[in-house]
């Protein structure tokens, strides 16, 4: 897939990174000289493209056109919504996706068009609620209209998956351990990697299969 | 009837006191600073704060409002205060400054009017010195074919 990102920071690095890993044509646009040349010792010239991503004469030159999807990850709510528009409506673009800082933008931005929003303060509040404890199953996301989950596990020591390696784990079908925090780190994870008391573990699940990976993570209350 | 501006700029205060002696209208800024421009005996109602918030458009009774005009210097910025007024809050007249013409053509077809000053300005300054007779707003307002890309 060819993937436009427009903001360079945090977000819009993580993501050109993890797109990249996963073979995708990625191009980051950031519109800031200094930040864009950063950006370009991190992620190679190639990947990296200075200029406005709102204005006409950008997105011509970035190849709108021919973008599978287009993700507006800049601090600006109002910058995000204008991307995503202009992309659907100027150059029919399959997916536009949009973060959102402000909650109560979200279903304006949807009405407004864009195909789907990220909000980092939604992600943060839901977890709150969920009052992330030791050994629990957090979800962080639902994605493919609720059907899948993203769900973050904090292991103590008494977790049944500590001690282990991650092929060892008999996770649930079409589940995926997609990171680790340990230590402060973000580490991947293959097959070999051992699970440790007090990681953090990311995990893609079917909804379906969401308690099923609890049991094999966290240790049974009762 | 109800005038809600959003921006304080020259254009902003301009058009919030010359349209305050027979409108209610209200003012909305994020910079304390800029409504110095409104002078200190006018009869606009003031509130600091951003168009984009919905506290702030309930505080300026954005429901009962019969115009908007977004007319702060950040074009995404009065792109989508204008949709927040209208697709939101059902407001009957939305006017937008967007000074990027390119951008202002690409919302004037999905059905905004938005106003781009360099265009009116460059047009209107163009037929003053050909001697030509100044034409309707339309006429100036649009995205001149020497621009397209």
């Amino acid at each position: 897939m060819y993937v436009i990102l427009v903001g360079g920071g945090n977000v819009g690095i993580h993501l050109a990174k993890k797109l990249l890993a996963h073979d995708h044509e990625v191009l980051l646009l950031e519109k800031d000289a200094r930040q864009a040349q950063k950006l370009a010792t991190i992620l190679g010239d190639e990947v990296v493209f200075l200029g406005d991503g709102c204005e006409i004469s950008v997105q011509k030159a970035c190849g709108f056109g021919r973008a599978d999807a287009v993700i507006a990850v800049t601090g600006e709510d109002e910058d995000n919504l204008v991307v995503c528009q202009m992309a659907k409506v100027m150059w029919k673009v399959k997916r536009a996706l949009a973060r959102v800082n402000d909650p109560s933008h979200e279903k304006l931005f949807i009405q407004l068009g864009v195909d789907d929003v990220i909000s980092a303060t939604g992600i943060i509040f839901n977890m709150l609620e969920q009052q992330i404890s030791s050994d629990s199953l957090v979800p962080l996301a639902a994605i493919a209209k609720g059907n899948i989950e993203v769900v973050e596990a904090h292991l103590s020591h008494r977790s049944p998956a500590v001690g282990k390696r991650v092929r060892e784990l008999t996770l649930p079908v079409q589940t995926n351990i997609v990171w680790i925090n340990r230590n402060g780190e973000g580490i991947l994870v293959d097959g070999d990697t051992e699970i440790t008391a007090g990681d953090e573990i990311v995990a893609v699940v079917p909804t379906d299969h969401a308690e099923e990976l609890r049991r094999k993570l966290v240790p049974d209350s009762n | 009837m109800n005038v809600v501006v959003f921006g304080c700029g020259r254009t902003g205060a301009t058009l919030a006191l010359t349209l305050a002696a027979d409108h209610q209208v209200t003012v909305i800024e994020q910079n304390p600073e800029a409504l110095k421009r409104l002078g200190y005996k006018h009869n606009c109602k003031v509130i600091i704060g951003s168009g984009l918030d919905e506290e702030i458009m309930a505080k300026a009774n954005i429901t009962n409002c019969d115009v908007f005009f977004a007319v702060t210097r950040g074009d995404n910025t009065n792109l989508f205060a204008g949709q927040i007024a209208r697709i939101k809050y059902n407001v009957p007249k939305v006017c937008l400054r967007v000074a990027d013409p390119h951008r202002a053509e690409a919302y004037r077809v999905m059905g905004y009017f938005c106003i781009t000053p360099s265009a009116l300005l460059a047009g209107m300054m163009r037929d003053w010195f050909l001697d030509n007779e100044y034409k309707g707003i339309d006429t100036y307002n649009v995205l001149p074919k020497e621009l397209k890309l």
